[in-house]
């Protein structure tokens, strides 16, 4: 094991997380999961890189993106909810209105 | 020794974790495999002498953002209006972006020569925690000032989407309570003998 392998994980966790998006495209609720999963692989290399150079500004932008992700989360399920409640689904293909 | 034994372990559970978010067809199941994933990923951190961040991995992605989903998944009624999906048209799709996106960052790395500085003893002195606040608190107290802002942001688009008035209901207004008057709510009749009720 070393530091260098968490850039590996990094990689393949991103690179599940943005295949998920093109198998899940139906379906806003795992989306947003997907999204959290890209989160966590980028967080995986400031920490990999934040031990690397024994510098802490890589902890501390972790720190931030933690805190974003749960507004970001907060905000996008209640939007969400505000959805479902006015097209009674969550499946993209029912989101319509601008025959885009 | 034992720290490779930990390090792949949980690498192999995180990876598995992480296919049966995007793969298996329950959007609960899924929630339950990121919770397993950010599991992981906090064992991971603490083996990079993250500690704080390991812990606040836990603490607010398993603590709350995790049960939010959960609970935003159960309360809407996904099973019943449950689409046919057709992956099989998309899914070479994903699959060749993804293998592109690994094939590209490991190209990129293999290139640059990441070499580790030794152990200084920054991230762990006195111990992370106290070290990441002092930090936190000196170099970077505007941004986190701004963090603050944001959940404040958070908090109100949060509330003011998802709360919604019906017409109909019935609720206390209080204003109106405390303000009645004893003319509104008593009325004295005068009765003459014989002729009540």
């Amino acid at each position: 094991m070393s530091v260098n392998d968490y850039f590996i994980i990094s990689i393949f966790l991103f690179a599940i997380a943005v295949a998920g998006i093109f198998i899940n495209r139906k379906n806003l609720i795992l989306i947003l999961m997907c999204v959290e999963l890209i989160l966590l692989s980028v967080n995986f290399n400031f920490i990999a890189f934040s031990e690397i150079y024994q510098d802490f500004s890589g902890q501390i932008f972790v720190f931030f993106i933690l805190t974003v992700a749960a507004a970001e989360a907060a905000i996008g399920l209640a939007i969400l909810i505000t959805l479902f409640r006015h097209k009674k689904s969550i499946y993209i293909d029912d989101l319509n209105e601008l025959k885009g | 020794m034992v720290t490779d034994l930990v390090f792949f372990t949980s690498v192999a559970i995180l990876m598995i974790s992480a296919m049966g978010v995007i793969t298996s067809n329950n959007p609960v199941h899924s929630a339950l495999f990121l919770v397993s994933c950010f599991f992981q990923s906090s064992v991971l951190w603490l083996l990079l002498e993250a500690e704080f961040l390991a812990i606040a991995l836990i603490v607010i992605y398993v603590g709350a953002v995790m049960v939010l989903f959960l609970y935003v998944v159960m309360m809407l009624d996904i099973r019943k209006n449950q689409h046919k999906q057709s992956v099989s048209s998309i899914l070479p799709i994903g699959i060749g972006i993804s293998i592109l996106f690994i094939a590209e960052l490991i190209f990129a790395l293999s290139g640059t020569n990441v070499v580790q500085t030794r152990d200084t003893g920054v991230l762990s002195n006195p111990n992370n925690t106290e070290a990441l606040g002092i930090e936190l608190y000196t170099n970077y107290l505007v941004e986190f000032e701004l963090a603050s802002i944001i959940l404040l942001l958070g908090i109100i688009a949060a509330i003011s989407l998802t709360l919604h008035r019906r017409p109909g209901l019935k609720k206390q207004e209080i204003s109106q309570q405390v303000s009645v008057s004893k003319k509104d709510r008593l009325k004295v009749v005068q009765v003459r003998s014989g002729e009540g009720a």
